[in-house]
């Protein structure tokens, strides 16, 4: 072959273009693959809204039920743990709770909840997602002593909540805990994934 | 014989592979003890595929069945209990014998001019073999496997603006479930292992490209004979294949022993409440990873903020790819450098051992400002290298390697 009178500029687009198609349809292949890892059409289906019987719920005790393979929270607080609420909002980063991807509107009050007393949580923690711990003991020695007046206790780093869900400053989690959509369909049921908007 | 071999490398490099990489590559005569680790890393990759190969038999990656398909080998295959013993002793196996083989890379300066690439590709290695571990962890479907796997992912939540959507991808569903497992279990078996044979290729042809390092951190090649071959150099085979052959009986004396009696290392290989099967709504009380993963967790959950501790904990990983240019220093071994190298150094290994210890307790107070003050030490290490290793007070380094 002879290498006498090669147009090396000719040479030099040929290869340079063939190598940016070439990379383009990889691109294009590399799609479907990629795309294949996105949630299923049967994963979106799946979640389906909850009916939760509170009726047997005592003042001071947490019930658990899952939705959407989600642990969710209701709390059945007293007046005592209502009043306490406000004596937190100086140590916590968002005692109003302002940033609104944590919870529906009708539940952006100072209780976070729909009816005072009654407090439904995804109990899943804002930082690393592990499930919190209830801890309901006021004056708990190993959660900052008299400062705590119950809440939430996150096993894995640490992360502290108040009874309303409310995430403390100076620990890992940045945000409150989600507030679920949910609606009251009668005075002891609650529908956990579908809020008063949609009805 | 002799012609069965001419025909093949008639056909094939045979004859002229073996000697490149074994009867006529020379390796200083003076490597010690921390020159086991490379080989028995080796063997442990070998011994962690084939076992694996086997559990992949009985193993059911559905998130239904993969408990009691675990519950099943350990049970009623018969030596299923060993096979799965061995798979699990080997991961720990691994990375204590891929810790003391970066370790010995640090003490002789391993990974400087002109052995960057054998260093970085080396990294590349170790970061495969955490997700090779990391995804191993979530198949038995216990407990630790879910909440682990959970912590972990939700790592890349942290990252702005495509965090929710990147950790919806790794998981394939809204939680962890079938879909993670099923595409975690892919990984582990073919994606991974093949990732970290090219690996493995690439770390040993650029090794033998420029040639090992040794304890006094001279270079052989310096002083060759007339035949061109170095003074201090002897052939990797048969005196190196010996020499590893004593280190793999040792090797395999202390792995049969935790096989056959310590088989769960008091929690810290096998974790206890990985024997419950997964439940997404309950986290284990104490969570924490495998030991191998604890430094680096101890980091995470020492920074009370969510980007910048996991921020943190990668830049603890990333920090050691850059080692060859954050240590400017000429001399490689540690046997002729400062004692401010000799004191960094070790400052750093206790950190590295006491931040993992930390990692495994519960966080108190207390112990969360020891992980703040020991991260803070993790990463003084590179900056105090970096600024002391430039104009370092070193001593003569010999012209011949030493006995």
């Amino acid at each position: 072959m002879s290498t006498n009178n090669v147009d090396t500029g000719r040479r030099r687009f040929l290869v340079a273009s063939t190598s940016v198609v070439g990379a383009v349809g990889a691109a294009f292949v590399a799609v479907p693959f990629l795309s294949s890892w996105m949630p299923s059409e049967r994963a979106k289906n799946a979640g389906a809204p909850v009916e939760v019987d509170i009726s047997k719920l005592e003042e001071g005790r947490m019930l658990t039920v899952e939705w959407q393979s989600k642990p969710v929270w209701i709390v059945k607080r007293s007046a005592e743990t209502l009043a306490n609420l406000t004596k937190n909002d100086a140590s916590l980063r968002d005692p109003a709770s302002e940033n609104p991807d944590q919870q529906p509107p009708y539940a952006q009050n100072e209780n976070r909840s729909i009816k005072p007393e009654i407090l439904v949580l995804v109990g899943i923690c804002t930082h690393l997602g592990c499930s919190p711990t209830f801890r309901p003991d006021i004056g708990a020695a190993d959660l900052g002593g008299d400062a705590w007046l119950g809440g939430f206790f996150c096993p894995c780093h640490s992360s502290r909540f108040d009874l309303a869900g409310r995430v403390y400053q100076g620990v890992p989690a940045p945000t409150n805990l989600v507030v679920p959509p949910h609606k009251y369909l009668s005075d002891n049921v609650i529908l956990v994934g579908e809020g008063e908007e949609a009805a | 014989m002799n012609s069965m071999i001419k025909w093949v490398d008639d056909r094939f490099p045979l004859m002229k592979m073996w000697n490149e990489h074994l009867a006529e590559y020379y390796a200083p005569k003076n490597f010690n003890f921390w020159y086991f680790f490379g080989s028995l890393a080796l063997l442990v990759l070998v011994i962690q595929i084939v076992s694996g190969i086997f559990l992949t038999m009985h193993y059911k990656p559905d998130g239904q069945l993969a408990f009691a398909s675990v519950e099943y080998i350990m049970r009623d295959v018969p030596y299923g209990w060993l096979i799965r013993y061995i798979h699990s002793t080997g991961a720990t196996a691994f990375f204590i014998v891929v810790y003391l083989h970066m370790l010995r890379g640090l003490m002789y300066g391993s990974y400087k001019q002109p052995r960057e690439l054998i260093w970085l590709f080396g990294m590349f290695i170790y970061l495969a073999l955490m997700a090779e571990a990391f995804m191993g962890y979530l198949l038995p479907w216990g407990q630790m496997s879910y909440w682990g796997a959970q912590v972990i992912i939700s790592l890349f939540g942290a990252i702005p603006v495509i965090g929710d959507d990147l950790t919806l991808w790794i998981r394939g569903d809204f939680v962890i479930g079938d879909a993670t497992l099923n595409r975690f279990f892919a990984l582990h078996v073919i994606a991974l292992p093949l990732v970290l044979i090219f690996l493995i290729v690439a770390h040993i042809l650029a090794l033998h490209e420029v040639g090992s390092n040794n304890p006094d951190g001279v270079e052989i090649k310096k002083n060759k004979d007339a035949n061109g071959i170095p003074l201090d150099g002897i052939p990797f085979h048969p005196y190196y294949t010996v020499k590893d052959i004593v280190g793999v009986v040792v090797f395999l004396f202390f792995f049969s022993v935790v096989v056959f009696y310590f088989p769960e290392g008091g929690g810290y290989f096998l974790e206890h409440a990985n024997f419950i099967a997964s439940d997404p709504l309950k986290t284990p009380e104490h969570i924490a990873p495998v030991w191998y993963f604890t430094p680096f967790y101890a980091i995470l959950r020492a920074v009370p903020d969510k980007l910048l501790g996991v921020g943190a904990m990668f830049a603890a990983i990333g920090l050691l790819f850059f080692m060859p240019w954050i240590d400017r220093c000429k001399v490689e071994s540690v046997r002729y450098r400062s004692s401010i190298y000799k004191i960094n150094l070790t400052v750093f290994i206790i950190s590295f051992v006491v931040l993992g210890w930390l990692a495994m307790q519960p966080a108190t107070p207390t112990l969360t400002l020891l992980s703040q003050v020991f991260s803070f030490l993790y990463f003084g290490f590179f900056v105090v290298l970096f600024i002391t290793s430039k104009n370092e007070a070193t001593k003569p380094v010999p012209d011949r390697v030493t006995s």
